[in-house]
C-alpha cells in the first residue's frame, strides 16, 4: 500500500530462536501507532528487524515502505529510503562531534560532492536544537559519550528532527527519563507530527502515551499483536494489567 | 644504491665544503657501507618485511620534472606559521621568516645556510644524540647524505608564538631523499615546528631516509609534528631522538599516511629531573602499506614523565608493527611513564603486531603499559548505518572517533585541523577505490582480539635486582 509501513506475516529469528512469530501492522503515513506490550514480548526486537540489525534474520513475511519491500536492504539503504529507528540504547561513539555525525548523515542522503552547505546545516541545526531545548554546545560534544539517559534520547529525537524521515520507530524512548525529559522528548516528536511522517511509538509504559498521543495503540504479546484499539486502549491496558490481554492472546 | 655522492658539497649555492662537515660524511657513508642489511631475525627489526625495503636505484638531488612554481604553491599550511622552508628532492626552493625571527635571536636556517653562519652549533649538534632502535645503517645513510633541512635555534627565554614549517617533496620516481630537522632550545624557550613530507605523486616511489632531533632546555617546551604523506611506493625511515633536559617538555606527533613501507623509530631521553615526553603516533594504512614503528621511553633520573600513544588503523592488508620500551634507569625513582598502542582493524585481513615492553631498574616507580588491536564495533557502525551512513563511511568516521584522542593532545587548534585534513583526504582516497560494502556488516559477531596489559610496578622488587 502507498503511503504506509506495512508489516506483514513478519517472522524472525535470532540465533535459531524465533522471536516474531507472524506479526502484521500497518502505519498509515501521518499517524502515530504505539504499542506496548511486557519485557520479552519482542518489541525492540521489532524496531531491530525493521531497521536491519545484522544479528536477526528474517525467515517470513515483509516489510514494506510504500508499497516497497525493504527486507533486503542494508540499514543504510533502509535509513535512506525514509525509515529512522530512535534506538532504546543509542551506541556511544567516541571522538566523533554531533555536528560531524549529522552532516555525515545529512551528506549521504545527497549525490557525491554535493555536500550540505555549512551555514544552512547549522541554521536548520541550531533551529531544531531550541525546539528540543537542547543547549548549542552539544554539537561539539561526541556523539552520547558520556550522555545522561535524557540526553542521549533528546539526541535520538534531534537527529529525527533532522532527517525527517518518511517513517520514525522510536523504541523505548520513554524509558530512563524523568518527567520533564518526557515532556521535552514528547514535545519534539509532537511538533514532528504531520501528514508527512508515520510514527510508531514502542513503549512499556501508558505514561508515554499521555504526552505523545496515539492514533491507534496495538498491544503485543510473544511476537504478535493481539489486540489494537484507540488510545483509551493504552489507559484500560494500564488498569486492566498484561494478563487481561495475555488471557486474550490464549483464548 | 642510494647515496653514491655521498661526498659531495652540501652547499647548493656554490658555497665551500666544511672539513669536518665533509669527514663526517665520508664516515657515514663508510660505516653505512660496512653495516649489514637488517634481517628478520634481528630484534629490532621482528615482524618487518624486510623485502619492502627498496633502496633501489634511488639517488639523490634529482631534477624534478615539478615546476618549482607549481610545488611553491602546493606548499602551504592552512594555519598561520611564522617561518617556511620547502625543498624539493633535496633542493632548497625557498625559504622565509628567517630575518624576522631573528631579531627574537632565534635561527631559522637551511643546512646549508646554517653550515655558513653557525657551524659550531651543526658541529656541535648534528646528529649528536643516539639513533639505536635498530636503524643504525640508515641513520649512517642519512648523516652521509644530509644536505636538505632546517636548523631551528631557539635562545634562552624566547617562545616563538607560531609554527615553523618546512615542506620536503619527492618530486619524480628515481630520488633519494634526506630530511632533516634540528631543534635546539635554550632554558624556558618555546617553539612548535612542523614537517610537511610529500610527494608530488599519490603512486610515486622513491626512498625517503628522514632524521629530526629535539633538543628541550630547561624548562623548554617543543612541540613537533610531522605529517608524512610521501608515494605509495616510496620506503621510508624516519628516525627521531628528544632529549629533555630539566623540567623541559617535548610533544611529538608523527602522522603516517603515505609510503609502501615506513619504518618510524622515536626515542625520549629525560635527562634532567621534571622532564617530560609526549610520544604520539598515528597512521592509516590501506592496500600493503605497512607501518613499522619502534619507540623508546629512557628514564635516566628521577622525577621524570613520559606518555606514548601510538594509534594505528588499518584497512585492506596493511599492517602495522609496535614495538616499543620503556626504560628506567637504577636511581630513576618516581618515573611515572605510559605507553599506549591501539590498532583499529578496518578489514580482517590487516595485521597489527603490538610488542610493548618495561625494563624497569628501579622499584619506586608507576609505568603501565598496553596494547589492544580491534575491530570496527559492530553496534557503533549499525548505529551509523541506521542513519543511512554507508558501512565504509561509517568505518571511517569511527576511526576519525578513534583517532581524536591522539589529536586532541595538540594544544595548536590549526595543526590539529590539519591532521584531520590529512587522514580524511587519505580516507576519501581510499574511499574511492572500489570495495564490497557488505563485508563489515556480514561479518560475524566478533568483537576483536583485546590483548591488554597493565602493571603496576611501584613495588616490582623483583625485577629491581
Amino acid at each position: 500500500m502507498k503511503n504506509s509501513l506495512e508489516i506483514k506475516g513478519l517472522k524472525a529469528s535470532i540465533n535459531g530462536t524465533e522471536i516474531l512469530h507472524g506479526l502484521n501492522l500497518t502505519i498509515p503515513k501521518g499517524e502515530v501507532h504505539a504499542i506496548m506490550g511486557k519485557n520479552g514480548s519482542g518489541k525492540s526486537t521489532l524496531a531491530k528487524v525493521m531497521a536491519g540489525h545484522p544479528d536477526y534474520e528474517v525467515t517470513g513475511g515483509d516489510v514494506l515502505l510504500d508499497g516497497k519491500t525493504i527486507l533486503g536492504l542494508d540499514p543504510d539503504v533502509r535509513a535512506r529510503e525514509g525509515l529512522f529507528l530512535a534506538f532504546q540504547y543509542p551506541s556511544e561513539i567516541p571522538g566523533v562531534t554531533i555536528a560531524n555525525f549529522m552532516r555525515a548523515a545529512l551528506n549521504a542522503r545527497r549525490p557525491e560532492g554535493q555536500e550540505v552547505d555549512a551555514v544552512e546545516y547549522y541554521n536548520e541545526l541550531y533551529k531544531k536544537m531550541d525546539l528540543l531545548k537542547i543547549d548549542r554546545s552539544f554539537t561539539s560534544r561526541a556523539v552520547n559519550d558520556g550522555f545522561s539517559g535524557g540526553e542521549k534520547k533528546k539526541n535520538e529525537i534531534l537527529q529525527m528532527a533532522m532527517l525527517e524521515p518518511k517513517y520514525a520507530v522510536l523504541d523505548e524512548t520513554d524509558s530512563g527519563l524523568d518527567i520533564d525529559a518526557l515532556k521535552i522528548v514528547s514535545h519534539g516528536v509532537n511538533s514532528l507530527r504531520g501528514p508527512k511522517m508515520g510514527i510508531l511509538v514502542i513503549t512499556h509504559y501508558q505514561r508515554l502515551l499521555d504526552y505523545i498521543v496515539p492514533d491507534v495503540v496495538h498491544v503485543m504479546v510473544d511476537g504478535r499483536i493481539v489486540k489494537s484499539g484507540s488510545k483509551e486502549l493504552a489507559l484500560e491496558m494500564e488498569k486492566k494489567g498484561y494478563d487481561w490481554v495475555e488471557n486474550l492472546a490464549t483464548a | 644504491m642510494a647515496g653514491k655522492n655521498g661526498q659531495s658539497p652540501v652547499g647548493q649555492n656554490g658555497s665551500a665544503p666544511v672539513g669536518w662537515w665533509q669527514e663526517r660524511k665520508a664516515e657515514a657513508w663508510k660505516k653505512f657501507q660496512a653495516m649489514p642489511m637488517p634481517r628478520r631475525s634481528d630484534e629490532d627489526w621482528r615482524f618487518a618485511t624486510i623485502d619492502a625495503i627498496q633502496l633501489g636505484d634511488f639517488q639523490p638531488g634529482q631534477k624534478g620534472s615539478t615546476s618549482a612554481e607549481a610545488l611553491l604553491k602546493r606548499s602551504t599550511a592552512s594555519f598561520p606559521h611564522a617561518a617556511k622552508a620547502i625543498f624539493s628532492n633535496d633542493r632548497l626552493l625557498h625559504i622565509e621568516g628567517g630575518e624576522e625571527l631573528a631579531k627574537q635571536g632565534v635561527v631559522f636556517e637551511s643546512l646549508a645556510g646554517a653550515l655558513q653562519k653557525h657551524p659550531a652549533l651543526l658541529e656541535k649538534h648534528f646528529m649528536a644524540h643516539p639513533v639505536d632502535l635498530g636503524a643504525q645503517k640508515f641513520a649512517a645513510l642519512h648523516a652521509a647524505n644530509a644536505s636538505a633541512g632546517v636548523l631551528i635555534v631557539v635562545p634562552k627565554n624566547v617562545e616563538v608564538k607560531l609554527p615553523l614549517v618546512s615542506f620536503h617533496w619527492l618530486d619524480g620516481n628515481e630520488s633519494a631523499v634526506f630530511p632533516h630537522t634540528l631543534i635546539v632550545t635554550g632554558e624556558n624557550a618555546k617553539v612548535t615546528v612542523v614537517d610537511f613530507l610529500g610527494s608530488t605523486e599519490a603512486g610515486g616511489a622513491g626512498l625517503a631516509c628522514g632524521l629530526n632531533d629535539l633538543l628541550v632546555g630547561a624548562g623548554a617546551k617543543v612541540e613537533y609534528v610531522s605529517l608524512q604523506e610521501w608515494g605509495s611506493k616510496v620506503t621510508s625511515f624516519q628516525l627521531n631522538s628528544t632529549r629533555v633536559e630539566r623540567d623541559g617538555e617535548a610533544r611529538s606527533l608523527f602522522v603516517n599516511l603515505g609510503a609502501a613501507y615506513a619504518r618510524q623509530e622515536s626515542r625520549s631521553t629525560m635527562a634532567g629531573s621534571g622532564a617530560r615526553s609526549e610520544m604520539l603516533g598515528l597512521s592509516v594504512g590501506s592496500e600493503r602499506q605497512e607501518f613499522d614503528q619502534r619507540t623508546l621511553q629512557c628514564h635516566d633520573v628521577p622525577n621524570t614523565w613520559s606518555d606514548l600513544l601510538y594509534k594505528n588503523a588499518l584497512d585492506d592488508r596493511s599492517k602495522s608493527i609496535f614495538k616499543g620500551l620503556i626504560r628506567v634507569a637504577p636511581g630513576a625513582a618516581k618515573t611515572d611513564a605510559y605507553q599506549n598502542n591501539r590498532n583499529l582493524l578496518l578489514n580482517p585481513e590487516a595485521e597489527a603486531d603490538s610488542m610493548p615492553g618495561l625494563e624497569i631498574l628501579n622499584d619506586d616507580v608507576r609505568c603501565t603499559h598496553g596494547a589492544t588491536t580491534g575491530q570496527i564495533d559492530r553496534d557503533q557502525l549499525f548505529y551509523l548505518m541506521a542513519r543511512g551512513i554507508d558501512p565504509r563511511t561509517g568505518a571511517q568516521l569511527l576511526a576519525h572517533g578513534f583517532f581524536e584522542e591522539v589529536i586532541a593532545r595538540l594544544p595548536e587548534k590549526g595543526i590539529g585541523e590539519a591532521v584531520r585534513v590529512a587522514v580524511a583526504a587519505k580516507f576519501a582516497a581510499m574511499r574511492t577505490r572500489p570495495k564490497n560494502a557488505e563485508r563489515i556488516v556480514a561479518r560475524p559477531k566478533v568483537q576483536g582480539q583485546i590483548e591488554e596489559e597493565a602493571l603496576d610496578v611501584r613495588t616490582l622488587q623483583g625485577l629491581a635486582n
